[in-house]
């Protein structure tokens, strides 16, 4: 037991405070309580999952929905204890508040590699989980939701359907054990029902008995595919996202941003922008302007007519010469060498490769969007972000208040993929709101801003050296060099940086489950200041193709079979990923060959605690190289929604294969030269593989699921092209070296 | 001068610049937010709506070429490709949920051409709609799904 002590049932309680008409219940913990985010009497600290009042029950689930199923998921565990009828319950986004803190994020802390970590490393990172809560963390990323809910939530939907049964049961003159509940009522011995309408305004006001969760067995909604809270909102258009909100008086606003960036403004001249009908006000952002007209096209075609000079970019003045920059890092001593087994410099290198991917954009389907109203000295926003707490925090300091003075509504996300941690967008539309008191603003950005200024997925260079031996790989020795995502990311959402050893930068390289002899992992922190952030996946996306694509050669050195040769190295390492491997040869049928013109590859890598192989089947008989068809396994533990999951899964392949084939941002003079999607594209329904997915729950650890299906995807890409043609793609994207499908 | 258009059946004035593209009123002029702006360009056709029947990009076109009736996805629930919108949920579609009104509003345009598409009519009539979180295998799925229950063949 780690002396931060750990999280589990003995150090969470239930509580319940009265709120209007019923009683809102949830957890808080024993050692450090946490205000109440939903503000009950002074004196009570707790967490709300759940609030029971005469509309009925709703459900708090304090991630954000960007697609992911998050707040089915969640919603499922607090309901699976408290018996509420599934199809009545309404779920909603969580206030910023420092009690929903994710403490699943700390798992990724230790330098170990997740299939390696023992379990006193588990109860390490537990109660650093304690220390994340802090810092107040209330992220959604790292595929950690539902790991960090899991226990929490259940907890908090039990409390309450005790609490609920303990006033039935005085009211009835019974014991509580004769007491059931179903679909939001409680039943007593003779069948009759009281709704927990009725009963919560009582339960309220009494302690909140402690209670053992349900074993696996009695669930009844988690481990099912369920429909989906926000299915209906999202098939009729009612769903709103971050520009959907309608206000009284409410005017429309875009900006146009230095696109050099680093660089700024000199100066601009509003009047041609002012000429635009519907056109408002031009107002100065420092770096640039927000246009605020009657509609968002009368702002667009302003932002576009505003005069204004800028200034240049500090940045390398062409993609190559960043990318020298980036080569450059191999020549400093190495940031971390995470990975470091054996007497690599001793051995001779027969294979010496180089790896490059390009720096990619998010792409969110939304562009970057909020709205904000400055109403009586009080801000509040509506903004689909994953880091409530950062976003009030900067809105706050970006229109002069006090945070108490600013009210933020996570509203759906239209996308996220790591590219709504950042606070921009809230930055300016508190900004835009704060400089016109009284009047809503609808910030919406254009393609064009949303790409020219993302914080991208950072380009990354890997030189690899290695050697085979009687069919097995004896050498794998890898560098790997780029800009570094933690430290710019966390170094913005924590206000400083992150010193010591950068394990995002290596994972999906440095701990991965195979065996070889002398195996080592360098990682090498490039400095360049191109913005970069969380891009699903993170690390594990680059990482992933180098570790798998050099695999393959080593496969193919050793003139083995690319599965086969993998399943040797890792099934002593970790029966769980052989596991996957062996599902997914299943699956694909890859032990029986495929007629000319058509080849598979095959790529497998542990991320967010989850091991995911793909194979991709590739043909080129007919015209262009069609990818057909994919098959995944995946072990991410015990499964809570497996439709979900098999989305999730999907969906990663999908992000995958879009960035491996098409997804490219290159600079000139520091702005990007891919605007819209004609220059940065995504794959389409007609060259979408169909895909097979199969689940697995042999892993005694629950992973994550949003992320893990994409860094496979690339490196099996290019490893099935090679079946293809011959040719090893040893940089990304794919459609600059053979006739693809787009 | 006002201009007047038809929305889901619903006649509505706007005094809107005349250029001002369809996409823009219906958000921002009327408050319909369902449709969607993804890219502006004719890319993504997260802006799909009918006029008269037919998938049009809304983002192409300008208010003064409105000359038919408007059907956006508030108003398909109202027609016989609120079938489409069952299938979705049937089959669990969207995710971010971002592009569906779109892809929607482009399903119900294929359906109103060919009643049972194969899995090339689909290629050929979705190709427009992008959707980032890669939902395509559902969107198939639905497609063929309402096909069936607008044919008397029942839900599947
Ligand atoms: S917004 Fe009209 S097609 Fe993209
Ligand atoms: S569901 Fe997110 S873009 Fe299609």
């Amino acid at each position: 037991m780690s002396r931060l002590g750990k999280i589990t049932r003995r150090t969470l309680l239930v509580g319940a405070v009265a709120v209007a008409g019923g009683a809102a219940f949830g957890v808080y913990q024993i050692r450090r309580p946490v205000e109440n985010p939903l503000r009950p009497e002074e004196g009570v600290t707790l967490n709300p999952y759940v609030i029971i009042d005469q509309s009925g029950i709703s459900i708090i689930a304090p991630r954000a929905e960007m697609g992911q199923g998050v707040h089915t998921t969640l919603a499922a565990l607090v309901a699976e204890e408290l018996d509420a009828d599934w199809e009545a319950v309404r779920v909603l986004h969580g206030p910023p508040a420092a009690a929903y803190f994710n403490g699943a994020l700390a798992h990724g802390a230790l330098p170990v590699a997740d299939y390696a970590m023992r379990d006193w490393q588990r109860r390490v990172t537990d109660g650093l989980g304690a220390a994340s809560k802090l810092l107040g963390l209330q992220v959604t990323g790292g595929s950690t939701s539902t790991v960090d809910a899991f226990e929490r939530m259940r907890l908090a939907g039990a409390g309450a359907r005790e609490a609920l049964k303990a006033v039935a049961a005085e009211r009835l003159g019974v014991a509580v054990a004769e007491l059931r509940t179903e679909k939001g009522h409680v039943i007593a011995p003779d069948g009759s029902e009281i709704d927990y309408r009725d009963l919560a305004e009582e339960a309220a006001t009494r302690d909140v008995p402690r209670v053992d969760l349900r074993p696996q067995s009695e669930w009844k909604l988690l481990g099912r595919s369920l429909p989906r809270s926000d299915m209906q909102a999202k098939v009729s258009g009612a769903a709103q996202f971050s520009t959907d909100i309608v206000l009284p008086g409410m005017k429309c606003a875009t900006v146009r941003i230095c696109p050099y960036l680093g660089g700024g403004m000199e100066r601009f001249d509003p009047a041609p922008a002012l000429e635009v009908p519907g056109v408002e006000h031009v107002l100065d952002l420092g770096n640039g302007v927000a246009v605020v007209a009657r509609n968002t096209w009368a702002a667009m075609q302003g932002a576009e007519a505003v005069e204004i000079d800028w200034t240049q970019s500090p940045l390398p003045t062409s993609t190559e010469a960043m990318f020298e920059q980036i080569a450059e890092a191999f020549d400093e001593r190495h940031n971390s060498r995470m990975r470091n087994d054996g007497r690599p410099d001793d051995q001779e290198a027969q294979l010496e490769v180089e790896y490059r991917v390009p720096f990619l954009a998010h792409s969110t389907m939304e562009p970057m969007g909020a709205t904000a109203w400055l109403q009586d000295g009080h801000l509040t926003l509506w903004v689909g972000n994953q880091a409530p707490r950062e976003h009030l925090k900067v809105a706050a300091e970006a229109a002069g208040l006090s945070e108490e003075d600013v009210t933020l509504h996570t509203v759906f996300l239209g996308g996220g993929f790591g590219r709504r941690v950042e606070t921009d967008v809230t930055r300016q539309a508190a900004m835009i709101a704060a400089m016109l008191p009284g009047i809503p603003i609808r910030l919406t950005w254009s393609r064009e801003e949303d790409m020219r200024h993302d914080f991208y997925r950072p380009a990354a260079i890997a030189r690899i050296r290695g050697a085979v031996a009687e069919g097995r790989a004896t050498l794998f020795d890898a560098k790997i060099a780029a800009p570094s995502v933690t430290r710019q990311a966390i170094g913005r959402l924590a206000g400083r940086e992150m010193g010591g050893p950068d394990k995002g930068h290596v994972e999906g390289a440095f701990d991965q489950p195979y065996a070889i002899p002398h195996y080592r992992v360098a990682g090498h922190l490039a400095d360049l200041d191109v913005p970069v952030g969380f891009w699903r996946a993170v690390g594990n996306s680059f990482n992933g193709f180098f570790h798998e694509s050099f695999i393959d050669e080593l496969a193919h050195a050793a003139g083995r079979d690319p599965l086969h040769f993998r399943l040797d190295h890792v099934a002593p390492e970790s029966a769980v990923a052989a596991g996957v491997l062996d599902a997914v040869r299943d699956l694909s049928d890859w032990d029986s060959p495929l007629p000319e013109g058509r080849a598979r590859g095959v790529a497998m890598t542990w991320s967010f605690g989850t091991p995911t192989a793909v194979v991709l089947e590739l043909d080129k008989t007919d015209g262009p190289i069609r990818i057909t068809r994919a098959f995944m396994a995946c072990d991410p533990g015990l499964v809570l929604d497996p439709a979900i999951v098999r989305a999730q899964m999907e969906s990663g392949l999908i992000y995958g294969l879009s960035a491996a084939l098409l997804g490219e941002i290159t600079f000139t003079e520091g702005r990007a030269d891919q605007g819209n999607f004609p220059d940065y594209d995504g794959l389409r329904i007609f060259n979408s593989p169909r895909i097979d997915v199969t689940i697995l729950q042999e892993n005694p650890h629950m992973g994550g699921v949003g992320e893990p299906g994409t860094p496979p995807a690339m490196p099996a890409l290019a490893n099935a092209l090679y079946a293809l043609t011959g040719q090893r793609a040893r940089s990304l994207p794919l459609i600059h070296q053979a006739d693809f499908l787009i | 001068m006002a201009i007047s258009i038809t929305v889901n059946g619903t006649q509505y004035e706007t005094d809107a610049p005349s250029e001002t593209p369809l996409l823009w009123v219906l958000r921002d002029e009327l408050g319909l937010t369902g449709t969607k702006f993804g890219c502006g360009i004719a890319a993504c056709g997260a802006c799909t709506v009918h006029l008269d029947g037919q998938a049009v990009r809304s983002c192409q076109v300008p208010l003064s070429d409105v000359d038919g009736d408007v059907t956006t996805i508030e108003g398909l629930a109202e027609t016989r490709y609120r079938a489409l919108q069952d299938a979705w949920a049937r089959n669990q579609v969207a995710q971010c949920g971002f592009c569906q009104s779109g892809q929607i509003m482009q399903a119900a345009d294929l359906l109103a051409e060919i009643p049972e598409p194969s899995d090339a009519d689909i290629d050929a009539a979705m190709g427009g709609n992008l959707c980032r979180c890669g939902t395509y295998t559902g969107i198939r799925a639905a497609i063929h799904d309402a096909a069936r229950a607008l044919n008397g063949g029942g839900a599947g």
